[in-house]
C-alpha cells in the first residue's frame, strides 16, 4: 500500500467529519481510506496541467430571485422533528459556561 | 383482470374507462404488498390509509373529468430519500429513522398533480451509497426474480417493487447507476435523465452535482410517460434546466432508420461476465437489422471513471452529510458531555459503516494540502471525460453497451471488498460525470436465469432517441 494513513491523519479527518471512531474503526478506517488513495492516485496518469476543473456539466452561473418569501409559517411542524425544543425553539446542550 | 401485471398507461387508460376503479388498482397492489413484501422487503414504509384515501380522491377526480392524464389513478412507490410530506422519510439510515419531512419533492407534487397515488417508501442502500441495497439500516431488499440475488441499488428497493408487482412504477435517483443497475438486475427499464431535466428540490442529497431522479418501470412506454410528468423547471433547483422538449412519449416510435450508435470496445473489454457480453451484443445486432448503423470505436478515459467519481461523491456527501447532527431532526444520541461530543455520538451512532467510509474520505479530499491533489484532480478528469463524450457524440447518435459486468451477485458477497464494488460501476458511472441521459432495458438472461440489461447513453438532452431506440429493441423483443 503506497498511501499509509497515520493515526494523526485520520485524526484530523475525524475532526472535519465529526465523526468519534472506535480503536477499531480507526484502525479499520486506516486501511479502507490507504486503499482507496491509492486506486485514486489513478488519476496523476493523466496530464491536466491545461485543463480547467468542470464542477457543473452545463454553464450554470448564479441564478437569482426576488427576495420575496413563499413559504408560510412552518414552525410547529418544524419544530416537531427536533429532538429537543424549548419554548419554539431548537435546544442544543450548553455549548459554553 | 390482473392489475398487478398491467403497465401504468394500461392501468390508467382501464381506469379511465370505467374498467376499474384507482382503488380497486390501489386495494389489489395493497394485497400484492401484504402477500409478497415478507420475502423482498422492497419497502421501509406503506402508508395503506393515505393511499387508500388518495385513491378515492383520485377516482372522484378522475370521473368529474378534471384528471386526464396518463398516470391518473396508477399507484407508485418512491424511493426513500424523496421527502413526502407528513410521511416518514428515512434515507434507510438511522439517524433519519423518524423524519417526517414538512414538504413534498417537487418530481413528487408533479406526479401528484398528474394524479399518482403513493404506496409508501422503498428500500435503498444508506444514503444511496451502495449498489446492492445491503446498506440499509432496515435490513436487504432481496431480488424478486431470485430471492437469493441482490436486487442492485441503491434503489433496489425501487426497482424489486416493479419486479415484483408490489407497484406498477417506481421512482429512484440515480448519483452513480443507482437507477440502470438495479432496474438492470430486476429485469425492469429505468432510465436517468439529463442533469437539471428533474428539479432536485427535496430530494435528500449525496453528490449534488451527479443526482437526478428518474422512473423505474415495467415498460418503455410507462418509462416515456413518467418522466414527463417528472420533467420540469423548477426555481427552487438553481441547477434546474428550462427545457421545451419533455413531450417524450412523442418518441414512442418504431423507428431507428440511420439512427448511428456505437459501442465502445472498453465497455466489452476484461470483467465483463461473457453472457451478458453476448445478450449486449445481440441487442445492438437487433438494433442493426433494423437500420441502425452499428459500429465499434475506443472511447477511451474509461478506468479513470471510477476514481474520479468516488473523490467528487464522497467530497460532496461529506458536505451535504454534516447537517445531519442531532439538533433541527432525526437520532440523537443518549448520553453526551457538551454540544461537540453530541454532534459526534449522534452522527457515530446513526450512520452506517459504508456512509462513515465516505464521509471520511471526502473530508479528506477536501482538507487544506489535499485539496488540489485529489478534488481538483477529479474536477480535471470529469472534464477530460466530458470531452471524450464530447468526442464520440460527434460520431454517434447512441452509446451501446452493458449496464453492469455481471447480472445480480448473491446476497452477502458484495460489502466485504468496497472497491471491488465500486468497479462494478464501470459503465453506469461516467455518464453522471458528464450530465449525460441513460437508459437501461432487460436484454434477456444469464444461465442463472437472471435479467441482463442493455445500457444506452445519449447526448445531454438527447432522451428522445434513447427512447425510440429503447421502444424499438423491445417491441422487437415482444415480437420474437
Amino acid at each position: 500500500m503506497a498511501n499509509v494513513i497515520s493515526d494523526e491523519t485520520i485524526e484530523y479527518v475525524g475532526i472535519l467529519a465529526k465523526l468519534e471512531l472506535s480503536d477499531q474503526e480507526k484502525e479499520q478506517a486506516k486501511s479502507d481510506m490507504g486503499r482507496m488513495l491509492d486506486y485514486i492516485d489513478k488519476l496523476g496518469e493523466l496530464d491536466t496541467a491545461d485543463v480547467e476543473p468542470m464542477s457543473h456539466v452545463f454553464p450554470v452561473q448564479n441564478v437569482f430571485r426576488e427576495d420575496v418569501v413563499s413559504n408560510g409559517d412552518d414552525r410547529e411542524r418544524l419544530l416537531s422533528n427536533a429532538p429537543q425544543e424549548k419554548d419554539g425553539m431548537f435546544m442544543a446542550p450548553r455549548t459554553f459556561d | 383482470m390482473n392489475m398487478t401485471d398491467m403497465t401504468a398507461v394500461q392501468l390508467s387508460a382501464a381506469i379511465r374507462a370505467g374498467e376499474t376503479t384507482a382503488v380497486e388498482a390501489t386495494e389489489a397492489v395493497l394485497a400484492r404488498i401484504e402477500e409478497e413484501d415478507k420475502k423482498y422487503n422492497c419497502y421501509v414504509t406503506v402508508d395503506r390509509e393515505g393511499a387508500l384515501a388518495r385513491a378515492k380522491e383520485v377516482q372522484a377526480q378522475i370521473e368529474a373529468g378534471d384528471l386526464v392524464g396518463p398516470l391518473a389513478g396508477v399507484p407508485v412507490a418512491l424511493k426513500d430519500n424523496l421527502c413526502t410530506q407528513g410521511l416518514l422519510t428515512t434515507c434507510s439510515s438511522k439517524i433519519l429513522h423518524n423524519f417526517v419531512p414538512t414538504y413534498t419533492a417537487e418530481a413528487v407534487r408533479n406526479l401528484i398533480r398528474a394524479g399518482a397515488v403513493i404506496l409508501g417508501k422503498t428500500n435503498m442502500d444508506e444514503f444511496a451509497m451502495g449498489s446492492t441495497t445491503e446498506t440499509s439500516a432496515f435490513g436487504p431488499t432481496k431480488n424478486p426474480r431470485n430471492a437469493e440475488h441482490v436486487p442492485g441499488g441503491s434503489s433496489g428497493g425501487s426497482a424489486a417493487a416493479v419486479a415484483a408487482g408490489e407497484c406498477v412504477y417506481a421512482i429512484g435517483s440515480d448519483t452513480g447507476g443507482s437507477i440502470r443497475q438495479p432496474a438492470s438486475y430486476c429485469g425492469v427499464v429505468g432510465m436517468k435523465p439529463t442533469y437539471g431535466t428533474v428539479s432536485r428540490y427535496g430530494l435528500i442529497a449525496y453528490g449534488s452535482s451527479l443526482d437526478q431522479i428518474g422512473p423505474l418501470t415495467k415498460d418503455v412506454t410507462d418509462c416515456a410517460a413518467v418522466l414527463e410528468v417528472l420533467a420540469s423547471h423548477d426555481e427552487k433547483d438553481s441547477t434546474s434546466v428550462t427545457r421545451d422538449d419533455t413531450d417524450f412519449t412523442s418518441a414512442l416510435t418504431e423507428d431507428v432508420e440511420g439512427l448511428r450508435i456505437g459501442v465502445p470496445n472498453d465497455y466489452l473489454g476484461e470483467g465483463l461476465d461473457e453472457e451478458v457480453k453476448t445478450a449486449v451484443l445481440q441487442a445492438a445486432e437487433v438494433l442493426e437489422k433494423k437500420g441502425a448503423m452499428v459500429e465499434r470505436f475506443d472511447l477511451s478515459l474509461v478506468e479513470y471513471a471510477i476514481p474520479a467519481y468516488y473523490t467528487i461523491a464522497a467530497a460532496e456527501a461529506s458536505s451535504n452529510l454534516e447537517r445531519f447532527d442531532g439538533v433541527k431532526y432525526g437520532y440523537r444520541t443518549e448520553e453526551y458531555a457538551g454540544l461537540h461530543n453530541m454532534y459526534k455520538k449522534s452522527r457515530s451512532e446513526g450512520f452506517g459503516e459504508e456512509v462513515k467510509r465516505r464521509i471520511m474520505l471526502g473530508s479528506f479530499v477536501l482538507s487544506s494540502g489535499y485539496y488540489d491533489a485529489y478534488y481538483l484532480k477529479a474536477l480535471k478528469v470529469k472534464a477530460l471525460i466530458k470531452k471524450a463524450f464530447d468526442e464520440a457524440f460527434a460520431k454517434y447518435d447512441i452509446i451501446l453497451g452493458p449496464v453492469a459486468p455481471t447480472t445480480a451477485p448473491k446476497l452477502g458477497e458484495s460489502l466485504a471488498d468496497p472497491i471491488r464494488m465500486y468497479l462494478g460501476d464501470i459503465y453506469t458511472i461516467a455518464v453522471n460525470l458528464a450530465g449525460l441521459p441513460g437508459i437501461s432495458v432487460p436484454c434477456g438472461q444469464d444461465s442463472k436465469g437472471l435479467p441482463i440489461g442493455l445500457q444506452m447513453i445519449g447526448d445531454c438532452f438527447q432522451e428522445k432517441k434513447l427512447i425510440r431506440a429503447a421502444y424499438t429493441y423491445e417491441l422487437c423483443q415482444k415480437k420474437r
